[in-house]
């Protein structure tokens, strides 16, 4: 935080108030990048998941197998919801490094509510799938499957929660350095959930229908 | 209310609990006591517990460390003592359930709470001063680190008073490890502990891979940074990679125990042997990430005290890559006997041995630096070349135990045993010992004694070989690990003379604890005056011992390897600067300790199943964070006028240093 | 204040235009796989390899254009720690489907 890393940055007059924020902006930086770090753990954390699933996706235990409980229209639908609410976060941050506060509550907003149909559709087909006895404990294969999605599902609430706390901050002071730099980590997490969402739909309900 | 707590979790009827649960209670109170007693509270308030200075949370992550090394072995003390007295059907003094428990905390401990911490405090308090930095990225995430790891001392800590710890070795194999075979809250201890101090290094690895990248002094090339910093980057990138699988297994075994899923049960499907694959998908690369900072230790004793520069600084860097990417094709070599077949054997058989070679490189390196300099022989020596003889000998064992044909013979004996405590002893917590030495003046202002370091040394690496050198023959013998009693009359004389080399390594921890009371004692005879006790090479010698609290008044010049040498050879070292700037530093903060707390009651709970108490102290986590980082603090600045102060005081001790010695000696310098 | 910065920004970010086309590109590397699964039109093996294809491709996409990975120098530290971290999954569970799958074979485990 206070060492001056002048990566990539042009020369500057060295007069404390520059530096000084100098040493802020470029602390925004670290904490992205630490940030991007920490979702690479997040991701091997993902993967032995996946491998989990793996292994036990055929220990069906006499009972249901993917082909059996999966309704492709309906994960399209949860699909659609996370990858329009990728947009709007984009169109969040193009808002922001306008300095157009109204714009990123707004998009915010239309991204959050993206995010809790997605929530809310799949909390809806586990409890579908818990109320048919085809809850995690029925056998391997269920359990590796309610662990992955709702892992996945576990993340993304997270991300909401951090989602509304943005907001009431953005909303209260403005899209000042830290907040900026806050919403591009959580911008980083949101992209990577849908990308981790894409192996999700992939590996457990296409891999699991055909 | 309470969950599955009651008196009843409280072993009244084992004495040997009980008594040690008086005397830690004992000496807790009489600890506390003194605190207020010499009314100290404030000052370890401020200056320790709410601090986010690494070279404070480096310190105390070291005392825990050695606190946990005295309860670790306690533990062996008791194994050996128990299998020197049960032998030829003698029950000896500890039952099953008992042993088992002490086995489990002996490997947790030891890997865990010993080895982790010690090596993460020596990183934390040299790292940024090695690379000219003034802290590491992220200060607060450094202490909320350290609080994450004492979560994990108390609830292992507490385990031993209230309930029991697990049963299942350090490994915890279910099925064994289930709720079915074990219904009690132990392998809940365990499973808490090793999620929360788990947490605590993932973060640490991020902090310092991203202090590496981002903070090293201008000019520093990353082919320049010391080998110590450079072992402990690649620790820190196994750290990254490899602990987000052990937070994923044991989220999974979670799951199977909490909520009835059939991950890794027997029956509807679970796979058991997933569990053994993913645990040492992870517990491979954690031993490379206890090994690695420990080679970088010898790199930097040997060269510094031979005074030439270390032979092959480029190709150091490039072993130790390979090993930790090779690191992380090995980890089947654990369980050759699951029944994999023998291709998938040979594959992992084969890239184990392939990992002797960039072993066998710095090995080399390290002779070669020796080769044609002065060796002193001073204690962090000694205990350098203890760690070359008896790595080397472990490391051999290793590649025995990597062929497929041999490990059948040998996997689960004391052959095992021998082996891993071979390297790791030998190699890890020979380096840490030597760390501790080499940078104790650094830390505290003046030099360990010498005389008792070289006892402890001594009684550690005899009491070592006199320790396990039998177990190797055991193992060949056929006595498997994990046994509390044995009636083979052939082992018996081997289990005794084992017994007496712990016995002498207690010696050993004897004399550590001595030399630190007595370092302590003549520490005015003692002093680092200059901060360069030992004509150093690397940056953390440039300053002064300890180090001001901002680490460098203006960041240091670093063109070439060996950055401080460097300076020291073209004159042009303590340099003066015309003008003082002011510093930018972090404020203290107790976010860190709150949430560590509050974490540990969650881990409690959980272990309990006290529901309510779990939400409670989780939201309460979370909420304290949010409302830690609304407040965003921006720290305060350092006047110039004080920096200028304090480097004053240190200038006018070099000055007069200099001018009590004609000359400073420096050792010429040898290019590898 | 904040928006001066725009120019020292390290971190790239993305325009209108870029979102739109990992948007729609996004939408097509969801759609086809979907359609083949609902509606089998090749074969199962076919359908399998398409489907990996362009989870992969789409993968590629948001790590592009709503990441903004590129080959800049800015963007190096973010790439090579990607990459590293591809090489640690592909071996986890590359490494981990030979082990069980083997043991599954030599062991008849269930």
């Amino acid at each position: 935080m206070s060492n001056l890393v002048f990566e990539g940055a042009k020369g500057h007059d060295h007069g404390h108030d520059h530096e000084h924020d100098h040493g802020h902006h470029d602390a925004g930086e670290m904490k992205i990048f630490g940030f991007w770090i920490y979702l690479m753990t997040d991701c091997i954390l993902f993967a032995s998941i996946f491998a989990a699933y793996a292994v036990l996706v055929n220990n069906v235990a006499g009972g249901p197998a993917g082909h059996d409980i999966f309704e492709l229209p309906y994960v399209l639908g949860e699909t659609a919801c996370l990858l329009l609410s990728s947009i709007t976060y984009g169109f969040a941050m193009l808002a922001m490094h306008k300095g157009n506060k109204s714009g990123v509550l707004g998009w915010l907003f239309v991204t959050f509510l993206f995010g809790l149909g997605f929530i809310g559709m799949e909390i809806n087909e586990f409890h579908m799938l818990i109320s048919e006895g085809y809850g995690p404990n029925r056998s391997g294969f269920l359990s590796a499957f309610f662990t992955l999605v709702g892992t996945h599902g576990l993340h993304v609430t997270s991300g909401l929660i951090w989602m509304a706390i943005m907001m009431y901050q953005v909303n209260k002071n403005g899209l000042t350095a830290t907040n900026q730099t806050r919403l591009s980590m959580l911008s980083l997490f949101w992209h990577f959930l849908d990308v981790v969402w894409i192996c999700v739909f992939t590996v457990v309900y296409l891999m699991g229908t055909i | 209310m309470f969950g599955k707590l009651s008196l009843d979790a409280i072993p009244f009827h084992e004495p040997i609990v009980m008594i040690t649960i008086a005397m830690i209670a004992i000496g807790g109170a009489a600890v506390l006591g003194l605190i207020t007693y010499f009314k100290k509270w404030t000052y370890l308030w401020t200056e320790w517990l709410t601090s986010v200075d690494h070279k404070k949370i480096g310190v105390m992550y070291i005392i825990i460390a050695m606190v946990m090394l005295l309860r670790g072995f306690a533990d062996a003390i008791m194994m050996r003592s128990q299998l020197a007295l049960a032998t030829e059907g003698s029950p000896g003094y500890l039952p099953p359930e008992h042993y088992d428990q002490i086995f489990t905390a002996h490997g947790v401990i030891m890997i865990i709470f010993m080895a982790m911490p010690f090596f993460t405090g020596l990183m934390n308090i040299v790292l940024p001063l090695q690379i000219g930095a003034r802290d590491v990225a992220f200060p607060f995430l450094n202490s909320l680190s350290l609080y994450l790891l004492i979560s994990g001392v108390v609830l292992v800590n507490v385990s031993l008073g209230v309930g029991e710890f697990a049963r299942t070795g350090w490994v915890a194999y279910p099925p064994l490890s289930e709720l079915g075979y074990s219904p009690g809250v132990g392998v809940d201890y365990y499973i808490w502990a090793l999620q929360l101090s788990g947490l605590g290094t993932t973060l640490t690895g991020v902090n310092f891979l991203v202090t590496v990248l981002k903070m090293r002094t201008p000019g520093m090339k990353l082919m320049d940074m010391p080998i110590f910093t450079w072992t402990c980057t690649w620790a820190n990138v196994l750290i990254v990679a490899s602990f987000p699988i052990l937070t994923a297994t044991l989220a999974l075994l979670t799951l199977d125990r909490y909520l009835d899923f059939h991950i890794f049960t027997n029956e509807l499907g679970g796979n058991p042997m997933m569990y053994v694959n993913l645990f040492w998908a992870w517990g491979h690369p954690e031993v490379y990430i206890l090994i690695l900072p420990a080679f970088g230790v010898f790199s930097e004793v040997i060269s510094t005290f031979t005074g030439k520069r270390l032979f092959g600084h480029h190709s150091m860097i490039y072993a130790s890559g390979a090993i930790s990417v090779l690191g992380f094709m090995v980890w089947l070599h654990h369980f050759f006997t699951m029944g994999s077949g023998a291709s998938v054997n040979a594959f992992f058989g084969l890239a184990t041995m392939l990992i002797s070679i960039p072993t066998g490189v710095k090995l080399f390196n390290w002779l070669f630096t020796i080769y044609q300099g002065r060796l002193r022989f001073t204690a962090p020596v000694m205990w350098t070349l203890g760690f070359m003889v008896t790595f080397s000998i472990g490391g051999m064992t290793g590649v025995l135990l990597a062929i497929p044909g041999a490990d059948f013979v040998l996997h689960n004996s004391l052959f095992v045993i021998a082996h891993f405590h071979n390297v790791i002893i030998g190699g890890a917590v020979f380096g840490y010992i030597a760390g501790f030495a080499f940078w104790f003046p650094k830390a505290f202002g003046f030099k360990l004694n010498e005389k008792w370091g070289k006892a402890a040394f001594w009684f550690w690496i005899s009491g070592f070989y006199v320790a396990f050198m039998p177990l190797y023959a055991l193992g060949f013998m056929g006595m498997t690990r994990r046994l509390n009693t044995t009636d083979n009359p052939d082992w018996t004389p081997y289990l005794h003379v084992a017994f007496w080399g712990a016995a002498l390594i207690m010696v050993g921890i004897a004399c550590q604890l001595i030399q630190i009371y007595v370092s302590i004692r003549d520490r005015e005879q003692n002093r680092d005056v200059t901060g360069d006790p030992w004509n150093g090479h690397t940056l953390e010698w440039s300053t002064s011992s300890p180090p001001p609290f901002y680490n460098f008044a203006e960041l240091p010049k670093a063109n070439e390897i060996d950055a401080f040498y460097a300076a020291k050879r073209d004159g042009e070292a303590y340099p003066v600067p015309a003008k003082y700037s002011d510093i930018h530093m972090p404020n203290n903060t107790a976010t860190g300790l709150v949430m560590g707390a509050l974490l540990t009651v969650f881990g409690f709970a959980m272990i309990w199943h006290i529901w309510w108490l779990s939400i409670a102290s989780l939201v309460g986590t979370i909420v304290y964070f949010v409302i830690h980082a609304a407040r965003d603090d921006q720290g305060y600045m350092v006047p110039a006028s004080e920096v200028a102060r304090i480097e004053g005081e240190q200038h006018k001790i070099l000055a007069s240093v200099r001018n009590a010695q004609a000359n400073t000696p420096v050792n010429k310098l040898e290019q590898a | 204040m904040a928006n001066s910065h725009h120019s020292h920004d390290d971190s790239s970010h993305g325009s209108f235009k870029s979102y739109m086309v990992g948007f729609v590109l996004s939408i097509i590397l969801t759609a086809i796989p979907f359609g083949l699964v609902m509606f089998p039109t090749v074969s199962k093996v076919a359908t399998l390899w398409i489907v990996l294809i362009f989870a992969v491709v789409q993968v590629l996409v948001h790590l592009v254009y709503f990441l903004h990975l590129d080959r800049s120098v800015a963007q190096r530290n973010n790439v090579v720690a990607f990459a590293f971290a591809t090489l640690v999954i592909v071996l986890l569970v590359g490494l981990t489907v030979w082990i069980m799958f083997s043991i599954h074979t030599a062991m008849m485990a269930h």
